[in-house]
């Protein structure tokens, strides 16, 4: 997906600017905040969530071993595992298992890591037809592959009405009204892709090393049927999906659904284990993981490997002020939100995303929620470090933190200064008592006024208090 | 017990009376209160910006000037958040300087959780009468866990009616110098804040933190709303309003 993250502010502030959007996601934070509250409640969560970070933190630790337990059980089982080393890679394999199995159409469940790779449009260029067919993705993908604004709901930007207007455009039908109706008519659509795709290609929630098993968790029952109905399935996930065992999925289990949609458990949960055997009926002959790279290496031994924990359950952005202010296409490219904010910079490069970790009040309310307790606003802080060291913040803003910052440790010229500020800011504020447009810092002032400062500085006025000596230690 | 007084560069800047309100309680609860009088800023707008050396430097001093009182008490969940929870971060590799920055971070408290958890004041002298929402301010809330000590405080005046308001505990996107890169981001959340203050028909939003408490009177009076006082927990406390 191509990277449009440094447009960010410029998106941002047309999203703040849009009504309809503010409405809309006002509507569906609600929806998640709440359900999330209470689902949490029925369980100690706290304890859950330490399980759960222990559990992702120990498969890391030793991820090169959990990895080839993984190809090693999945390959016993009849699966065949491949690596990808970026997108292009994933693509190419993709693209080659389509040639090998003479596939013209390959049927879709959701997979962030498709979207990271573009591979709609690398398949699209092999003469392979792919179809999305999670209800959301569908929807972007007919509505000219728009991109995914949520990771578990791709779709929350639109209204109904929105999605009525599309399918008549697309569909040619007469205009719904209703949800069940829509669905349904996107369900007609489908079923004859689901019945003549020769592939099925899917994300994966967890890879199960000690089966060599994937865990998918859906709600629309699609993911079944790309799974088991097409002889080729192919799952395409990044290498930090993996986790030790079935014990440890159960633990996960618990935190995924109550954390991404306030569910307990969700509509559909499938644990794929390798081929159709003798005998059975149905479900995949030949089953293929692609296991990508693209990035996560590098966070390795880093000091954001903490991120690779995060099992995309959209908690974070659900609750982030700052996201369901400026909505996910304000991001920029496939994550938005807290945690898109940290892995976008990584993946995609800290200079091709700058605004994403200042964007953010580092009010913690992501950290709090995240089921795995990953400290977000630390990581948002690192990479503004990265940012300044590397040289890559705006020379006006690094002046005014020098400037700033000199005088920090020079009390007397500090003092100097905010007596002078303080009395400006009173003068400036006259006798509304508050300042309407403040020179040089519009940012502040254009959306609110600044009440004004009492004239005369603590400092200058606790002298006075206690015979101008202060009390110094 | 002897207390330093963090006074924090907003309120010595914009709110002296909010400082002066904290030493008025801190007295009252008993306490030999100190004012090291080359403090300046804790370094958060540094250490936030990315700018590790500089919020060094400034720990740095601020550890030498508060170094011989047996706590240090801010009228910030922010300020005190920074000494508390990132002090010791800043110098997690520094054998000299980890320790001072463990010991100060153990001794440092935003003011109604100190008065509440060590002073133990009883009486607040506050006179303030009407209703009351209380915002919860991020740091506070999140970093020091200062959620019931205000409102205890509060519940002990007797005029004081406090209501709640919806997703009290929401940012109300002052962010630092976040409200400045990204105004019009802040601003909005600042209006989100302020409807739920005016829904919760109080007469006054009270809070702990300066940063907070800018952006919400700001986006209050750019609304139109002459009327909600916005006031610090220290003044309430304190009657000096």
């Amino acid at each position: 997906m191509r990277v449009e993250s440094m447009h960010f502010k410029a998106r941002a502030t047309k999203a703040v600017a849009d009504g309809a959007l503010q409405a809309k996601l006002t509507a569906a934070r609600g929806l998640f905040v709440e359900g999330r509250r209470r689902a949490v409640e029925q369980v100690d969560f706290e304890a859950l969530r330490e399980a759960g970070a222990a559990i992702r933190q120990r498969t890391l630790d030793h991820l090169d071993l959990w990895l080839e337990r993984f190809e090693r059980e999945a390959t016993r089982r009849g699966a065949e595992v491949l690596w990808a080393k970026d997108g292009d890679e994933i693509c190419r394999l993709v693209v080659e298992l389509a040639k090998r199995h003479g596939v013209t159409k390959a049927i879709k469940s959701k997979s962030m890591l498709s979207e990271e790779a573009g591979l709609n449009a690398a398949l699209e260029a092999a003469g392979v037809q792919p179809v999305e067919t999670d209800l959301g993705e569908y929807i972007l993908q007919i509505n000219d592959n728009e991109p995914p604004s949520h990771i578990i709901a791709p779709v929350i930007h639109k209204t109904k009405e929105e999605v009525a207007a599309l399918f008549e455009r697309v569909h040619q039908t007469p205009r719904k009204t209703e949800i069940a109706e829509m669905t349904r008519e996107a369900r007609e659509r489908l079923r004859p892709h689901f019945l003549s795709a020769e592939m099925g290609i899917s994300g994966g929630n967890f890879l199960v090393a000690e089966t060599g098993s994937v865990a998918l968790v859906t709600n629309e029952g699609n993911g079944r049927m790309v799974t088991t109905l097409p002889k080729l399935h192919v799952v395409i996930t990044g290498i930090e999906k993996v986790i030790p065992t079935l014990e440890d999925l159960a633990t996960l289990m618990r935190l995924l659904p109550r954390s991404a949609t306030g569910q307990t458990i969700s509509n559909y949960f499938s644990v794929l284990t390798g081929t159709r055997g003798g005998g059975e009926s149905d479900g995949a002959v030949h089953r293929v993981f692609i296991l990508v790279d693209n990035g996560r290496v590098g966070l390795i031994g880093s000091e954001f490997q903490d991120m690779l924990r995060c099992i995309r359950c959209g908690a974070c952005m659900n609750h982030c002020p700052v996201y369901q202010t400026v909505g996910g296409h304000s991001y920029g490219w496939v994550y938005p939100g807290p945690m898109g904010s940290v892995l976008t910079p990584l993946f995609v490069g800290l200079e091709n995303a700058l605004d994403l970790p200042q964007a953010a009040t580092l009010c913690n309310q992501c950290g709090v929620v995240c089921p795995v307790k990953i400290p977000l606003p630390d990581l948002l802080r690192k990479l503004r470090q990265k940012q300044t060291e590397r040289g890559l913040r705006p020379w006006r803003e690094r002046a005014a933190l020098r400037m700033w910052a000199w005088l920090a440790v020079h009390p007397r010229w500090y003092a100097l200064t905010a007596a002078l500020i303080a009395r400006s800011l009173k003068l400036l504020a006259g006798r509304r008592g508050r300042i309407r447009h403040l020179p040089l810092m519009n940012g502040w002032s254009a959306g609110r006024d600044l009440p004004a400062s009492q004239g005369r500085t603590f400092r200058e006025l606790y002298a006075t208090r206690d015979g101008g000596t202060g009390s110094s230690p | 017990m002897r207390v330093g007084l963090f006074v924090t560069c907003l309120v010595d800047l914009m709110r002296p009376s909010i400082g002066f309100a904290a030493i008025k309680l801190l007295e009252q609860a008993g306490c030999d209160v100190v004012v090291p009088n080359a403090q300046t800023c804790c370094g958060q707008p540094a250490y936030n910006s990315g700018d590790q050396p500089a919020a060094r430097r400034l720990a740095m001093k601020m550890l030498r000037e508060f170094a011989d009182v047996d706590y240090v008490v801010a009228p910030s969940g922010s300020c005190a958040g920074m000494l508390r929870k990132h002090y010791p971060t800043l110098f997690a590799n520094d054998a000299e300087w980890l320790p001072l920055a463990t010991k100060l971070a153990a001794r440092t408290y935003e003011l109604t959780d100190f008065l509440v958890s060590v002073a133990k004041l009883e009486a607040p002298p506050g006179n303030f009468a009407g209703h009351i929402t209380y915002h919860d301010s991020c740091a506070g809330l999140r970093e020091l866990g200062v959620k019931t000590q205000p409102r205890t405080l509060l519940g002990k005046l007797p005029g004081v009616t406090l209501i709640e308001m919806a997703a009290a505990e929401e940012c109300c996107g002052f962010g630092g110098t976040f409200s400045i890169k990204f105004g019009d981001i802040s601003a909005r959340l600042a209006e989100k804040k302020c409807e739920h203050i005016a829904a919760s028909g109080a007469d006054a939003v009270v809070l702990g933190d300066l940063g907070c408490m800018l952006n919400i009177e700001g986006k209050l009076r750019r609304m139109g709303d002459e009327k909600t006082r916005v006031l610090h927990i220290a003044e309430v406390l304190a009657g000096d309003i």
